[in-house]
């Protein structure tokens, strides 16, 4: 399992350790023994199905459920016991959550004040916080006169004017539309990066989870699976789990000896963790490719256009399907029923038990 | 939607009949209350009216039963409103509970009550005295179902958890979160129970009467006997403030009810 951060630590930044944490919820494990460890201004995204753990996580780490067991640790200070309210993290829900009877800059200013921060200073962060999210033009406003999108970027620039120790996003996207989502996706990216704040964002999207984060953790019944860069996440899957969970991925007979295994008639590397003798390897389609070949041993079953892109789904002699991603160029001169050859790119796979 | 000729014609007299079903008997009074009698006979006065403050026993049962209102309203908001905001936040899992226990004061009818409690009130006069503030106690068990509604309704308007979790998070205790968070967001929640408390109250007879307290009720009645005019008066009086309080809170929550929806993304 891959640790290491992969962006240098920030000034603005704090080290967050979560240790063997556990929470039961009467006969339910929904965290068993999860450990991370978060950088100074690294941002990890937690990634995985519903109930898998990773909001519980989150909510444990802002102060707002307590662990069974475990150990939750900023900046070196243990935290596990002190109240969400002296935690001093900001977080952005999946909920909306402005306060209604405020209006934008209040709810901004809302935290600055709880802190003792006269009028003129609150004022000051509050709009500069919402310059930072490109609602500056908004601040008389209330809640209800935002769109979706407005108010979850006005709740980041609460959670940021308070200048968090950590900043915790709970799926902040899930309720906006396809394009608000990628849109404010891409700019929580650009203010965390502009403020340094170590941040940790839950999401059951992995498109989001792989564009946004310096490390994605997929967690799986309470545990963490793999906790890797994006990169490494979706080339090098650690378990069966995490091959099947993130991306697309083909099950293609084969079998590992020494390391190496052999996968349509190709000898391929086993990444750490295969098993060995006869299994599955889990190979994404893009590193399937498809040549025409009268003797084969495969026939093309259809041909989906994705625009640049391709999938191409064919069909094995032993009756396994194989979808290979192909440039639409070559995707489009094959025919379904035409007779193909598939091969494997030498890139390493992981192969697991039936 | 645009209706037809006979829709319209059909409305009309509907709302023509409900208005002289409610508003005839209320004319009635107020023609009544303003009749001269006896010396003022064939006068249209506001003797009666005048009446109501001149009478000792009357004023000072209005003065009574004007702050039995105002202490029953603010020792439900005490009790009800932090209690209700809790259980949400905190023990969700108690909340059938406390909405069976709010709801019960509505199965027994209130002889019922008073005969129970009859005893009880036999210690509270020897321990704060007989003013017919004691009453106090027993209506806020009164009004106890309609003021958890309406406070119930209030706050299932507005996401409660999340709020107060996004409070906490900014650094917010929990007092904070109730007093600067919940309550702006359910003040007409927390008005429609105050002036649903205040109409009961007003015009609550059965308790006062039979533990023997002079509330503006019991003392209309007992004037209704040789004074009939004054009576109706102090009853028609009562129905118009009352009316207001409820028109002025409907204004009050098409104005400033939170709109907590937002529009789509």
């Amino acid at each position: 399992m891959t640790t290491t951060p992969v962006r240098p630590p920030t000034a603005a930044g704090l080290a967050v350790e979560l240790t063997d944490l556990t929470r039961v919820y009467g006969s339910v494990k929904a965290l068993d023994g999860l450990t991370l460890h978060l950088a100074p201004g690294e941002l990890v995204a937690l990634l995985g199905p519903s109930g898998c753990g990773k909001t519980t996580a989150l909510r444990i780490l802002a102060g707002l459920d307590q662990p069974t067991s475990g150990r939750v640790e900023v900046g070196g200070k243990d935290l596990t016991r002190v109240p969400a309210n002296k935690r001093d993290m900001g977080m952005v829900f999946q909920a909306y959550s402005l306060f209604p009877h405020l209006t934008v800059l209040e709810n901004v200013a809302f935290g600055l004040k709880l802190r003792g921060k006269d009028a003129g200073a609150r004022r000051k962060v509050a709009q500069e916080k919402l310059e930072l999210v490109g609602l500056s033009e908004h601040g008389s406003r209330y809640a209800s006169q935002l769109s979706g999108g407005q108010q979850q970027r006005v709740a980041l620039a609460r959670a940021l004017a308070i200048e968090p120790s950590v900043l915790l996003l709970d799926e902040p996207l899930s309720a906006l539309d396809a394009k608000v989502r990628v849109q404010l996706r891409d700019e929580i990216r650009r203010v965390q990066i502009e403020v340094g704040t170590t941040t940790l964002f839950v999401t059951h999207d992995q498109e989001e989870a792989l564009a946004v984060a310096d490390r994605v953790g997929v967690m799986n019944a309470g545990r963490l699976e793999q906790l890797a860069p994006p990169a490494e996440l979706y080339s090098a899957p650690a378990t069966k789990f995490v091959g099947e969970f993130v991306g697309l991925s083909n099950r293609l007979p084969a079998t590992v000896q020494g390391g190496t295994a052999s996968v349509l008639g190709r000898d391929v590397p086993a990444l750490d963790g295969s098993t060995s003798g006869p299994g599955f390897a889990l190979v994404r389609p893009e590193a399937v490719s498809v040549v025409a070949d009268a003797d084969g041993g495969a026939t093309v079953t259809a041909v989906m256009f994705l625009g640049p892109l391709s999938r191409v789904t064919c069909l094995l002699a032993d009756g396994t399907d194989v979808v290979a991603q192909l440039a639409s160029s070559d995707a489009l001169r094959l025919q379904p029923g035409q007779a193909v050859r598939l091969e494997v790119e030498p890139s390493p796979v992981l192969v697991v038990a039936g | 939607m645009r209706h037809g000729a006979g829709f319209r014609v059909v409305r009309a007299v509907l709302l023509g009949l409900f208005a002289l079903y409610f508003f005839l008997p209320l004319i009635s009074m107020a023609n009544f209350s303003v009749q001269g009698k006896g010396p003022l006979e064939g006068e249209i006065t506001f003797h009666y009216y005048a009446e109501l403050v001149r009478n000792e026993d009357l004023r000072s049962a209005i003065v009574s039963s004007l702050l039995l209102a105002a202490f029953t309203v603010l020792l439900m908001v005490v009790l009800l409103v932090p209690t209700m905001i809790w259980v949400r936040l905190r023990t969700p899992g108690l909340s059938r509970t406390v909405e069976f226990l709010c709801l019960l004061p509505l199965t027994v009818p209130p002889l019922v009550i008073v005969v129970g409690i009859t005893n009880v009130y036999t210690w509270v006069n020897y321990l704060l005295g007989d003013s017919p503030q004691v009453l106090v106690f027993a209506y806020v068990v009164l009004v106890l179902p309609y003021s958890y509604r309406s406070i119930d309704s209030a706050l299932s308007a507005i996401d409660v958890t999340t709020l107060a979790e996004a409070a906490r998070s900014l650094g917010a205790g929990w007092t904070t979160v109730i007093t600067r968070i919940v309550m702006p967001n359910i003040v007409s929640g927390v008005l429609g129970a105050a002036f649903i408390a205040i109409a009961l109250v007003l015009g609550e007879y059965v308790f006062a009467s039979l533990l023997h307290y002079d509330t503006m009720p019991v003392a209309l009645a007992a004037i209704y006997k040789s004074e009939t005019s004054t009576a109706i008066a102090g009853a028609f009086a009562s129905i118009v403030l009352i009316s207001l309080l409820l028109l002025g809170l409907s204004f009050f929550n098409r104005s400033k009810a939170p709109d907590v929806g937002g529009q789509k993304a």
